[in-house]
């Protein structure tokens, strides 16, 4: 093949890259400055915190207490090899608050939520309601997208902070059937390790991964074209798009925050 | 007199395909003009350019005298409130119901409290031929041409001094339609409104229509009073008022 082709393709392929990420910047900085400029629709928001935080519940307690069982049922099969067994409140604490609860709530609420608000805005904007917004001199971003945000933002760490809490009463409830823990043995061994950074570091990640859960759920569902199929294809890139952040940021933020 | 509106080389092209081609047209306060042309010639998009809703690619949209092309942000809004939109489709927004989307625009736009708003939706869906019952339903519990009549409830409500209709009487039986010519109507006579509608459904052109423009490959081809559409001299407007496929407008299709 003519290496020249190639370089087209690949030059296309990056100026497509280019034109996406130029526009998800403007959107974000777009709805950023809607978020502190008034008016604000304390209704709306409280929608979307109901929406995303109570709703969600379910699906992320389920999600937590089963993680915290089998890192319990886990972490013994790897400490009973050098009788360390002691370890594995900690462990179930340490990894919950730390890295699972986060990231798990995080998929999970990308699922749940991110699809549904990307298919929401997505159908508006398909069907012009969206256009009609404008023409009723309301702001989309203000309308839409802003309570979404604040919503995310507030109430993955709120959600997580519960799945926290699930987890390690997961861990429990296997410790001590299961493993030979005493009640007290195990909440004390939970709490003489585990330090409000464990937390806080948590429920910061959990507030990042709320905020690009909403952004990409709103962005997407904002540019979809074209009828229903549209709609689908912009769903679908909502849920990939914000799982694959959630694990990058994941990263990242687990990185800022191991210096401390 | 300045007109209410007016378009000057208005141009619009979605990637190669060129929609709106220098479009030049003058509306009067309190005047009703009704474009006709046929279908994808661009009507939708030539409203949508108006309402700021498509960037037009070049050409100058004056309200009032007033250059809106680079309208935005508080500016637009307070344009938006002197306006009012009936979209082809109806585009009620789904998640409210049917009396919440008529005061929309009077809750958000003009600050009305919700009691109040409630009552001036209930009068608007009476004057668009919907009981009070439906007040409180979902959109989708309506049939189309019910939702069209919401949507027109919804521009008109707040009282706009310019209108926009695309398609007012489309899917609708024909008393009903001439229920809402006969709201156009007095839009335009009792409130003074400037509307701008458009429609393929003659009867209603020249029921409501001070002025007809007609709209072929994204320019204005022919206007002149609505009275004078049947005998216009123009063979393009002679072959669409009287629905005949031969003739010089030429659709792609193959027999
Ligand atoms: N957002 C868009 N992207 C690409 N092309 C578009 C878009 N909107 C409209 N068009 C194209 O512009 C042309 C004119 O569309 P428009 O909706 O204005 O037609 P119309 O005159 O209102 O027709 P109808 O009477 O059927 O409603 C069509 O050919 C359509 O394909
Ligand atoms: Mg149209």
């Amino acid at each position: 093949m003519n290496p020249l082709v190639l370089l087209g393709v690949v030059g296309r392929v990056f100026l497509t890259f280019l034109r996406h990420v130029g526009r998800l910047t403007v959107f974000t900085v777009t709805a950023l400055g809607h978020c502190v400029r008034p008016p604000f629709f304390p209704r709306l928001i409280g929608r979307q915190m109901i929406e995303i935080g109570y709703f969600s519940l379910p699906v992320v307690g389920l999600t937590a207490i089963f993680t915290g069982m089998v890192l319990a049922l886990q972490s013994h099969t790897g400490f009973a090899r050098f009788s360390a067994e002691g370890a594995i409140a900690t462990v179930v604490a340490l990894s919950m608050t730390r890295e699972l609860g986060p990231v798990l709530a995080g998929l999970m609420v990308a699922g749940r939520i991110g699809a549904a608000m990307a298919a929401e805005i997505g159908t508006m904007r398909v069907t012009e309601q969206i256009d009609a917004l404008t023409t009723l001199s309301t702001n989309p971003y203000k309308y839409l997208v802003v309570p979404r945000l604040i919503a995310g933002l507030t109430m993955l760490p709120i959600l997580v902070l519960v799945a926290d809490i699930i987890g390690i009463f997961g861990g429990y409830l296997v410790g001590t059937t299961k493993l030979g823990f005493t009640p007290i043995g195990y909440v004390s061994r939970t709490w003489e390790f585990l330090e409000p950074m464990d937390v806080i570091s948590g429920l910061v990640k959990a507030a990042a991964f709320g905020f690009v859960i909403a952004l990409m759920g709103c962005y997407h569902g904002n540019h979809s074209r074209g009828g229903a199929q549209g709609v689908g294809k912009a769903t679908t890139n909502a849920v990939v798009s914000a799982s694959i952040l959630i694990l990058v940021l994941n990263y990242l933020l687990t990185e800022l925050f191991f210096a401390q | 007199m300045t007109p209410k509106i007016a378009l000057a080389g208005l141009k619009k092209a979605f990637g190669p395909k060129t929609v709106l081609d220098g479009l030049d047209l003058e509306v009067a306060p309190g005047e009703s003009l009704v474009i006709i042309g046929g279908s994808g010639t661009g009507k939708s998009v030539a409203l949508k350019c108006i309402l700021g809703l498509l960037r037009p690619d070049s050409g100058s949209i004056r309200i009032d005298d007033q250059e809106t092309v680079r309208l935005s942000g508080r500016a637009r809004e307070r344009l938006m409130t002197r306006v009012g939109m009936l979209f082809q489709g109806a585009a009620l927004f789904d998640s409210l119901t049917i009396w919440e989307n008529v005061a929309f625009g009077l809750m958000q736009g003009h600050g009305m409290r919700r009691a109040q708003a409630r009552q001036t939706a209930i009068d608007t869906l009476a004057q668009v031929g919907l009981d009070a019952d439906v007040a409180d339903l979902a959109p989708a519990e309506l049939s189309g041409g019910m939702q069209k009549r919401v949507g027109l409830a919804r521009a008109i409500a707040a009282k706009p001094e310019i209108i926009f209709f695309d398609e007012p009487t489309t899917g609708l039986d024909p008393i009903m339609a001439d229920v809402i010519n006969d709201l156009i109507l007095k839009c335009v006579r009792t409130l003074g409104a400037t509307a701008l509608s458009i429609t393929h459904d003659m009867a209603s052109a020249r029921k409501i229509a001070d002025r007809i423009a007609m709209l072929h490959q994204g320019r204005v081809i022919w206007e002149g009073p609505a009275d004078t559409v049947h005998h216009s001299g123009n063979p393009y407007v002679e072959q669409f008022v009287n629905g005949r496929a031969e003739g010089p407008i030429r659709m792609s299709v193959r027999a």
